[in-house]
């Protein structure tokens, strides 16, 4: 049934059980989309499609010192997405991350910037867990919202991000600003007691890092192996079905949004108390907005996430690597985020539908 | 002039960008789709609009650009949830990031650039009244966006087009059985919502602040969608929204100039701020939400 002729159309036909193979071939599949298009872009914009593969690709892997910026970047987007993904599943949609991820970084910035003289091996420790708190504070806004005033999450969510995105701007610009800083928007340097202790030699990757991966695992155990976890999401699949058996609505919302909280405030803690070392403008990059991508293509499975984190993480390593060699604006690698989420989306119908090619005139009545 | 009349001079032309991309998406969202892509578009209609306009096509031609190449983009959006069931939600935030990208990665070259904006026309009599006569100043866009708007109410309360396009969100199965097409209704609402965020992100980077910067529509988009919660799905009330926020967008303005020592941060957060005490004041009246509520809003539709 397959030769085309118009009396044909394509249509979507529910699968008895999701595809496996198409599980883990849709996120293959929608990078490939993914490269294809953007190059077809930089081409239309006159640049060397060869210079931008070999810079976006290749290079993050051809030397040790580029590969440890990419598992520094993966960290943060991997703790992120691991947070919200176990929300996602819930079908509660906190896109305010990167609110969360800010309050961290200042919340952990406030014991460097309050006691710059302090000392001790407590310092970091204690730094990392305030910005978890702050995180989990600030998502416990969104979750006042939507369980006591029925607000939706998403608007909520990304509204904080915005005000926080503000509140940041007015601690460098005032009261948390470096006396002599040169008038710069940033904090005093940290101490060397409130930074994360390297874990490579050599390299910018530190001691956050594993337990990013500690958390990973934890993760994974909490989705696929704990009661909890298995609430959450029956919760997310069947609301009726989950009200009818006792899980209550408010509960995994409040649980989805404080655990997408704390890990996006200990990933913007890792942030200033590792590679930024001060608190900084630069802080609220967009990890935040990334995450949520992570999340959907690894398939808002623990495993997934920590490979498409990876992927995510080469791009935006690649795609700094492209603006110098390449001479590629950095809006560019915003670009190729979004064309990829919707290839992934595409993709990833073919896990629930099967195509098929059938009659017009044969449409099957529901 | 006072803060009173400085802010009602300048509300409507304020309030205009998220009147039209909350008009947009009312269409969409009374046809069953959310579209949480709207700040992308925005985005890509502003930068549209005025790479036009600074290369000298004029304004009419840059509106037009803006809400075409939206349109196209929010295509997009409709051929990935209506043509591949994916969720809504994270097709809407796949076209705002993508929308944002394209926009910056476009505009790197005219950033900061300005252009000479739209001039205002006064209605003779009604502008030269005491402390409103500000609100009868207004340039073309705002008229017209005034004039979308009536004309928007009356075709959700007496036309049959209307009527179709609620039968699509209310009820799909139903309205495809009586012969509705579910998917043409929903890629039009949809076409439709992405030309009015284009329009209203050209308004707002051609004639409200005639200069593009990266990141200028500034959750904008955001307080748009928004702004259909707070109007329960009322054309009426979306107005009344918009004109609320555009006066609150003002505020800062008003208060830094009368002198008022408050930190300009505190200021620009205030239409979010306000966004999310009124999001929670409204959405704690269920019945209001259910009331005018779309059933089948952000569900996919399967013969």
């Amino acid at each position: 049934m397959s030769a085309w002729s118009p009396a044909f159309v394509p249509t979507l036909v529910r699968r008895e059980r999701a595809s496996l193979a198409a599980t883990l071939l849709a996120p293959v599949i929608a990078l490939v989309i993914a490269i294809a298009l953007n190059l077809g872009l930089y081409i239309l914009m006159g640049r060397d499609p060869v210079a931008v593969i070999y810079a976006m690709l290749f290079e993050p892997f051809l030397s040790w010192a580029s590969f440890s910026e990419v598992l520094l970047k993966a960290g943060p987007l991997l703790l992120i997405a691991q947070g919200l993904a176990i929300g996602f599943r819930a079908k509660v949609f906190n896109i305010g991350a990167e609110g969360q991820f800010i309050l961290g970084a200042i919340f952990a910035s406030a014991i460097p910037v309050w006691f710059p003289q302090a000392t001790g091996q407590w310092i970091w420790p204690a730094m990392l867990l305030l910005g978890a708190i702050g995180g989990a504070l600030w998502a416990s806004l969104t979750a006042f919202w939507r369980v006591r005033l029925n607000a939706n999450e998403i608007l909520v969510s990304l509204m904080l991000s915005l005000v926080a995105a503000q509140l940041l701007n007015y601690l460098l610009l005032g009261p948390w600003k470096d006396p002599n800083g040169f008038n710069f928007p940033q904090s005093v340097m940290f101490q060397y007691d409130a930074m994360v202790p390297t874990l490579i030699a050599g390299t910018r990757v530190n001691v956050s890092f594993l337990i990013t991966l500690a958390l990973s695992v934890a993760a994974w155990v909490f989705m696929q192996r704990s009661f909890i976890g298995y609430k959450l999401q029956v919760g997310g699949l069947a609301p009726r079905a989950a009200g009818y058996a006792g899980f209550k609505e408010g509960w995994a919302i409040w649980l989805s949004l404080l655990i997408g909280g704390f890990a996006a405030g200990l990933a913007g803690a890792a942030e200033v108390a590792g590679p930024l070392g001060q608190l900084q403008r630069s802080v609220a990059s967009g990890y935040g907005y990334a995450a949520i991508i992570v999340a959907y293509l690894g398939g808002l499975h623990p495993i997934g996430i920590v490979i498409s984190a990876l992927v995510m993480a080469v791009i935006y390593i690649g795609g700094d690597n492209a603006m110098v060699s390449a001479n590629l604006p950095i809006a560019a690698v915003r670009v190729f985020q979004g064309s990829l989420l919707l290839a992934y989306l595409i993709a990833v119908a073919f896990v629930r539908y099967r195509l098929e090619w059938r009659r017009a005139a044969h449409r099957s009545p529901s | 002039m006072n803060a009173i009349e400085f802010i009602l001079a300048g509300m409507l032309a304020a309030a205009t960008p998220f009147l039209l991309a909350a008009l947009g998406e009312l269409v969409a969202e009374r046809a069953g789709v959310l579209n949480l892509g709207i700040e992308g578009l925005m985005a890509f209609g502003a930068v549209l609009a005025f790479i036009i306009v600074y290369q000298g096509g004029g304004h009419l031609l840059g509106f037009v650009a803006a809400g075409l190449g939206s349109a196209v983009l929010s295509l997009l959006f409709a051929f990935v949830t209506l043509g591949f069931r994916a969720n809504q939600v994270a097709a809407g935030l796949a076209i705002g990031i993508l929308g944002q990208g394209l926009s910056a990665l476009f505009g790197k070259t005219y950033e900061s650039l300005t252009v000479r904006g739209l001039p205002k026309l006064a209605l003779p009599g009604l502008s030269e009244l005491p402390v409103v006569g500000g609100l009868f100043v207004q340039d073309i866009v705002v008229w017209i966006s005034l004039a979308a708007t009536l004309a928007l109410w009356a075709i959700f309360a007496y036309t049959k087009l209307g009527l179709i396009v609620r039968a699509v969100g209310e009820n799909p199965k139903a309205a495809h059985a009586i012969g509705y097409s579910v998917i043409s209704v929903r890629v039009l609402a949809i076409a439709f919502g992405g030309a009015m965020a284009g329009f209203a992100g050209a308004y707002a980077s051609v004639v409200y602040t005639p200069l593009w910067a990266d990141g200028m529509i500034a959750g904008r988009g955001w307080i748009a969608i928004a702004l259909v919660v707070f109007g329960t799905w009322l054309t009426g009330r979306i107005f009344l929204g918009a004109c609320l926020f555009g006066a609150v967008s003002l505020m800062g303005l008003a208060a830094q100039a009368t002198g008022l020592d408050v930190p300009s941060q505190l200021l620009s957060s205030l239409p979010y701020l306000v966004t999310i005490i009124v999001l929670g004041i409204i959405s704690a009246d269920r019945r209001l939400l259910k009331l005018n509520g779309v059933a089948s809003l952000g569900e996919p539709f399967e013969r």
